[in-house]
């Protein structure tokens, strides 16, 4: 009972003094800004490069944009997202506020993955799709809007999803930088109570219930894309 | 109707198509028979220019598809392609299968795409599927919704390349029926198939091809009851 009664008041002393949860949700507020933004401009980026690599398959004259796409690709993905985050911090953006470069730099690496994602939904689409559309006179642009585009999404929601995971936790990163996210709230306390277990505990505990809400909202967009395979 | 002039087609140092000859009246049937890895299929795709022939000519209601100028989704549209697999859309349901291109293509409104469609499943006797998923369906039933996805663009060729191949044995009569139909309501088409009995009941002309061209063109009386190549004479004596 005594136990208990320490720990409450050590959790008292540690988020309620000095308003110090505020911290916390803040920097909650700073993670999920972030990652869902990143994840936006993740999912535009690399879909606009795995497209165009599908279309300059068949059109030279989009040769020279697939090739600065392969380049984006090796690049961000040979460099340290944090190197990254630092690099876009302290160079690129130097004016911008933490967040704003939080968003960038993160959209911008997770782009790289996303557009080997995307590419790999794509191919394995059927190719005899791509026939069929164009057979009924479609353009290769209508082809893909509507046949194969539907088709890959539902191939890669899964492989979003593990970015999307991925992503929500390597913004934890961004304390780099002086941006207030869940992780560095939770540094801060630490740092001023010297009461190390709860903060930790606590961040460790809403990373781990975001994860898993996030899985549970997938798994409903995955059941409803799956309806047309029912027998 | 659809002249082919000297058609060839390779792939890497491989010559499939090495100058096919063809003249398809309006209304005829062909259908195209010959040994696996003749060509006959490639030069099918070429026809609508799946395929993309290395060299010769196909003209269309006198029109070159050849010419690098041509439009060539608007010649697609006037003919209509079926497939060994089908490829029906799978995230889309039978009606949306068929009306996905005649509102998209040829700027119907949703309402008389769907009135045509409802029209030509009933024909076919899908019309209560209209709503079910292809995954739903068998495959002799995948593939008379198929051939309705290719009327539903209104061609004036049906291009069907083994239609029949993929299925199961019992479903092979319902596609065949379906084919014959159309054949009788005047319907211009070229078939490649293996099924000899629907050669030698629908077709007006019967084409031999092997080693990358036309062995013997020929109606299908005397295709079958007097070939003159040798090569013809050996397949045949194959498969009848």
């Amino acid at each position: 009972m005594n136990v208990f009664a320490d720990w409450i008041a050590k959790l008292h002393s540690t988020f309620i003094e000095q308003a110090r949860w505020k911290l916390l949700v803040e920097g909650f507020r700073n993670t999920l800004v972030i990652t869902v933004f990143a994840l936006v401009i993740g999912v535009v980026i690399g879909s606009v490069i795995a497209i165009i690599k599908f279309f300059a398959e068949e059109n030279k004259a989009l040769k020279p944009l697939a090739a600065i796409g392969n380049f984006y690709v090796t690049t961000i993905r040979g460099i340290p997202v944090v190197v990254l985050l630092l690099i876009f911090y302290f160079v690129i953006m130097k004016s911008a506020n933490g967040v704003i470069t939080g968003i960038v730099t993160f959209g911008i690496n997770s782009g790289a993955y996303m557009a080997e994602v995307v590419r790999s939904g794509i191919e394995a689409v059927d190719r005899g799709q791509m026939e069929a559309a164009r057979s009924l006179g479609m353009s290769r642009m209508q082809a893909m809007r509507k046949v194969i585009m539907p088709q890959a999404i539902k191939n890669i929601l899964p492989a979003i999803g593990n970015e999307m995971i991925a992503l929500l936790k390597e913004t934890s990163v961004a304390g780099y930088v002086a941006v207030q996210d869940l992780t560095r709230a939770g540094n801060l306390i630490r740092n001023n109570t010297y009461d190390a277990f709860n903060p930790l505990m606590v961040v460790a505990l809403v990373y781990l219930i975001v994860v898993v809400l996030m899985t549970r909202l997938l798994g409903v967009f995955e059941r409803r894309l799956r309806k047309s395979d029912k027998r | 109707m659809i002249s082919v002039k000297q058609l060839c087609k390779q792939f890497g140092d491989q010559e499939v198509l090495r100058g096919i000859d063809l003249e398809v009246e309006k209304g005829e049937v062909i259908c195209v028979i010959g040994p696996s890895g003749s060509g006959k299929s490639t030069f099918l795709r070429c026809l609508n220019l799946l395929e993309r022939p290395n060299s010769g000519h196909i003209w269309l209601d006198g029109e070159d598809l050849m010419d690098p100028k041509i439009d060539l989704d608007r010649h697609r549209t006037k003919m209509g392609m079926v497939f060994q697999q089908f490829n029906l859309f799978p995230h889309m349901t039978v009606m949306q299968n068929l009306t996905v291109a005649p509102v998209m293509v040829l700027k119907k409104s949703r309402q008389e795409a769907e009135a045509t469609a409802q029209a030509l499943l009933d024909r076919v006797g899908l019309g209560d599927r209209a709503d079910d998923y292809p995954a739903q369906l068998s495959g002799g039933q995948k593939q008379r919704v198929a051939i309705v996805r290719a009327l539903c663009m209104d061609p004036e060729v049906m291009l069907f390349d083994e239609p029949t191949s993929a299925l199961d044995p019992e479903m092979v009569g319902e596609v065949l029926d379906v084919m014959k139909e159309l054949a009788k309501a005047g319907m211009t088409m070229v078939v490649v198939t293996h099924e000899m009995g629907f050669a030698r009941e629908v077709a007006n002309r019967v084409i031999f091809i092997d080693e990358g061209i036309v062995m013997e063109d020929a109606p299908p009386a005397e295709f079958f009851g007097n070939p003159k190549s040798e090569r013809l004479k050996g397949f045949l004596s194959k498969v009848l």
